[in-house]
C-alpha cells in the first residue's frame, strides 16, 4: 500500500514538474518558431506554435539590413566582458582586504561597505551625481560604471567565503617567508577562492549582458553605444528605428515597407536571448552554488 | 578604541603595522572609491526632495521649499496609488512565491526520475533573462493584432480579441503570473537546498511507522522548514517598499491606461526624473522610499536577529 501511495505521488509530481517545466520553456518556443515564421503568415495568423509556412527572412533581414544590430552586439559583448573584468577585480580585492583579521580599521571599513545595503539614495540623486558631477550622459561609461561595478552584497558574500576557505595560517606562512600581501593574494587565496570568484563573476557578466536600465536612462542621444538590450527595448515599440539608426539614412523609406516588422522583431529578441541560453547548461551548477550561498546570507 | 590604546603603548608598533597592511589598504582602495562614487556621493543630493529645482542654480543653489514638495505629493492621487501599488503586490508576490517554491522544492525533492536535474534547470532559465527579452515574450502572447492569445486561444472559442495592453483589469494578474514564472525556480533554491539537508532518517521512521507521504510533508519537511520560511519571508518583507522596475516598467510596456495598476515607486521616481521633468516630485517619492525601506529593512532584520541570530544580516 505504501508503494502504490509512493507511485501516486511519483506520478503526480513529475506531472506537474512537466507542466512547470512547459511554463518555462513554451514562451522561448514561441519566440523561436515565430521569428522562423513568414511574416505574411504571422500577420494573418498571429504568433502560433503551428507556423503555416517557415521562412528566414527575418535573420537575412537583420544580418543584411541591420547592421545596427551587428553593432549593439558587438557594444554587449565589450561591456559584459570590460564589465565582467572590472567588477572581478574591484570586488575580490576589497573582499580580500575585509577578510583580513587584524587589519586595522576593518570595522569601519566593513560597515561602509555594509551600509550600503541598508541605505540607498535611490534613482534621482544617482542620476543627478552621474551626469552633472561626472558627465557619464552618453558615454560608454555610462552603461559600464553606474550600478553594476559591484555592490555590498557581492563583497561581503565574497569576504566571507576567505574567511572560511582561505586559512589565515597558511597566508601568514607565506608572509613570514617574504611573500609580497599581492604575491600572498594573487597565488594563493586567489586560487583557493575560484569557485566564489567564478560565481561571482557569473552574476556580474549576466547583470551586464541584461542590463538595459543604464543605457536607457544614460544614453539619451547616443543611439550607437546601444547595447543590444536597449536596441530591443527601442524596437518593441518602434520597428522603424532599425532603419533609422541604421548608417543610410536615404534608404530608410524603403527599407521601411520591405521589413518584415511582425517577426523581425521575434528574431531580435532570439538574437538578444541567445548567448544566455547557450552558456546555461554550462554554468548552471554554479549559479546555483551561487544562489545557494547567497541565500545563507539573504 | 583598540587604535588609540594602540597609539599610547607603542607609536612606531602600530606605524610598522600601518606599513605591513599598506598594500591591503590599497588593495582596498578601487572598491571604496567605487561604493564612494556610487553610493555615498549621491547622498548629499537627496536635499533635492526640499528644493525647489532649478537646473541653472543646480541642486544646491535652487530655493529651499521646505515639505512642500511631500505635502504636494502626498495631496495628490499618485502617493496612494503607487504606495499601494507596491505593497500590494509585493505581499501577493511573497506570498505566492512562497507556497509555488515550497511546493516545487519539496516535488522536486521526493521524486526520483531522472528528469528531475532537466525539469530544475528549465524552470530557473526564466530567471536568467532580462526584463526587456520577457517584455517581447509576453507581447508574442498578448499583442492584440498578432498575439497568439488572441489569435489562436480567444478565436477558438470564438472569442473577440481583447486589446490586453490598455485593459488594466488583466494587468494584476499578468503581472503575478509573470514574476511568479520568472522567479520559481530561483526562489525554490534555497527550500530545495534545505530540505536535502534534513536528516533521511526522519522519514525513513515515519515510513516505517506507517505515515503516508503527505503526512511525512506536513509533520516533518515543513515544520523543519519553518525557519528558513519565517527568515526569507522577513528578509522580502524587508524590501518590500521597493519593486522590480522591469517588470512594473517593461512588461506592461509602459502603457499610458495602465499607470493605476502597473505604477509602482520605483516607475514613478523614474517618470517623474525623465519623462515628465517633475524632479522635485521624484527625489520627494525617492527620499520616502529611502527612508521607509531604510527603517523596514532594520525592522526585519531585528526580527531576523530575535529569531536566528547567524541568519540575520546585522
Amino acid at each position: 500500500m505504501r508503494t502504490r501511495e509512493e507511485r501516486r505521488f511519483q506520478v503526480i509530481g513529475n506531472i506537474v514538474m512537466i507542466i512547470l517545466t512547459a511554463c518555462a520553456l513554451l514562451p522561448m518556443i514561441l519566440l523561436v518558431l515565430s521569428s522562423l515564421t513568414d511574416n505574411d503568415t504571422l500577420i494573418r495568423n498571429g504568433y502560433s506554435f503551428l507556423p503555416e509556412k517557415f521562412s528566414l527572412q527575418a535573420y537575412t533581414y537583420i544580418f543584411s539590413t541591420g547592421n545596427s544590430v551587428i553593432h549593439a552586439y558587438g557594444i554587449s559583448i565589450l561591456l559584459t566582458v570590460v564589465g565582467t573584468t572590472c567588477s572581478l577585480v574591484i570586488t575580490t580585492l576589497l573582499a580580500y582586504a575585509l577578510s583580513k583579521k587584524a587589519l586595522p580599521g576593518k570595522g569601519v571599513l566593513t560597515f561602509i561597505v555594509f551600509f550600503t545595503m541598508l541605505f540607498n539614495g535611490g534613482l534621482v540623486p544617482t542620476y543627478m551625481n552621474y551626469t552633472n558631477v561626472f558627465g557619464l550622459k552618453n558615454t560608454f561609461w555610462g552603461l559600464l560604471i553606474p550600478s553594476l561595478l559591484t555592490n555590498g552584497f557581492n563583497i561581503l558574500l565574497m569576504k566571507s567565503y576567505f574567511v572560511t576557505g582561505v586559512p589565515d595560517e597558511v597566508l601568514e606562512a607565506a608572509y613570514i617567508d617574504g611573500a609580497s600581501e599581492f604575491k600572498t593574494f594573487y597565488s594563493i587565496a586567489l586560487p583557493l577562492a575560484k569557485p566564489i570568484v567564478a560565481t561571482i563573476g557569473l552574476f556580474a557578466g549576466i547583470a551586464y549582458w541584461n542590463d538595459w536600465m543604464n543605457g536607457y536612462i544614460y544614453l539619451t542621444k547616443r543611439t550607437d553605444l546601444y547595447s543590444i538590450q536597449n536596441l530591443l527595448n527601442r524596437m518593441i515599440q518602434n520597428i522603424q528605428f532599425l532603419t533609422q539608426s541604421s548608417a543610410n539614412i536615404s534608404n530608410a523609406n524603403v527599407g521601411l515597407s520591405s521589413i518584415p516588422a511582425v517577426s523581425v522583431r521575434m528574431a531580435m529578441a532570439v538574437v538578444g536571448v541567445l548567448p544566455i541560453v547557450i552558456v546555461y547548461p554550462f554554468v548552471q551548477n554554479n549559479f546555483v552554488k551561487g544562489i545557494t550561498l547567497g541565500g545563507v546570507k539573504g | 578604541m583598540k587604535e588609540t590604546t594602540a597609539v599610547t603603548a607603542s607609536v612606531p608598533k602600530k606605524r610598522s603595522k600601518f606599513r605591513r597592511f599598506l598594500p591591503v589598504y590599497i588593495m582596498a582602495l578601487p572598491g571604496l572609491i567605487y561604493l564612494f562614487i556610487n553610493n555615498y556621493m549621491p547622498l548629499p543630493g537627496l536635499v533635492l526632495a526640499f528644493k525647489n529645482y532649478n537646473a541653472r542654480k543646480g541642486i544646491y543653489g535652487s530655493d529651499w521649499a521646505g515639505f512642500s514638495n511631500f505635502k504636494y505629493l502626498f495631496q495628490t492621487q499618485d502617493a496612494f496609488v503607487i504606495t499601494r501599488n507596491t505593497l500590494c503586490y509585493n505581499i501577493v508576490f511573497i506570498v505566492v512565491n512562497m507556497v509555488c517554491a515550497i511546493a516545487v522544492a519539496i516535488i522536486l525533492s521526493e521524486i526520483t526520475s531522472k528528469a528531475k536535474k532537466f525539469y530544475q534547470s528549465a524552470i530557473l532559465l526564466p530567471y536568467l533573462i532580462s526584463a526587456v527579452i520577457v517584455s517581447y515574450l509576453v507581447f508574442a502572447f498578448l499583442s492584440t493584432e498578432n498575439g497568439f492569445v488572441n489569435n489562436s486561444i480567444l478565436s477558438l472559442f470564438g472569442k473577440e480579441p481583447i486589446s490586453w495592453y490598455t485593459e488594466k483589469k488583466y494587468w494584476p494578474f499578468i503581472l503575478v503570473f509573470v514574476n511568479t514564472w520568472k522567479g520559481i525556480g530561483y526562489n525554490c533554491i534555497i527550500y530545495l537546498s534545505t530540505i536535502l539537508g534534513f536528516d533521511r532518517a526522519y522519514y525513513e521512521a515515519a515510513a516505517i511507522d506507517g505515515a503516508s507521504k503527505w503526512q511525512q510533508i506536513t509533520k516533518i519537511t515543513l515544520p523543519m522548514l519553518k525557519p528558513t520560511i519565517i527568515m526569507l519571508v522577513l528578509m522580502a518583507v524587508g524590501r518590500i517598499f521597493y519593486s522590480d522596475f522591469g517588470l512594473f516598467y517593461q512588461v506592461p510596456q509602459n502603457s499610458g491606461s495602465l499607470y493605476s495598476v502597473t505604477n509602482t515607486i520605483d516607475t514613478y521616481v523614474y517618470r517623474g526624473l525623465l519623462e515628465l521633468g517633475d524632479i522635485t516630485m521624484s527625489a520627494a517619492a525617492g527620499l520616502y522610499q529611502s527612508i521607509v525601506g531604510f527603517v523596514l529593512v532594520l525592522g526585519a532584520n531585528l526580527l531576523v536577529r530575535k529569531l536566528d541570530k547567524d541568519s540575520a544580516l546585522f
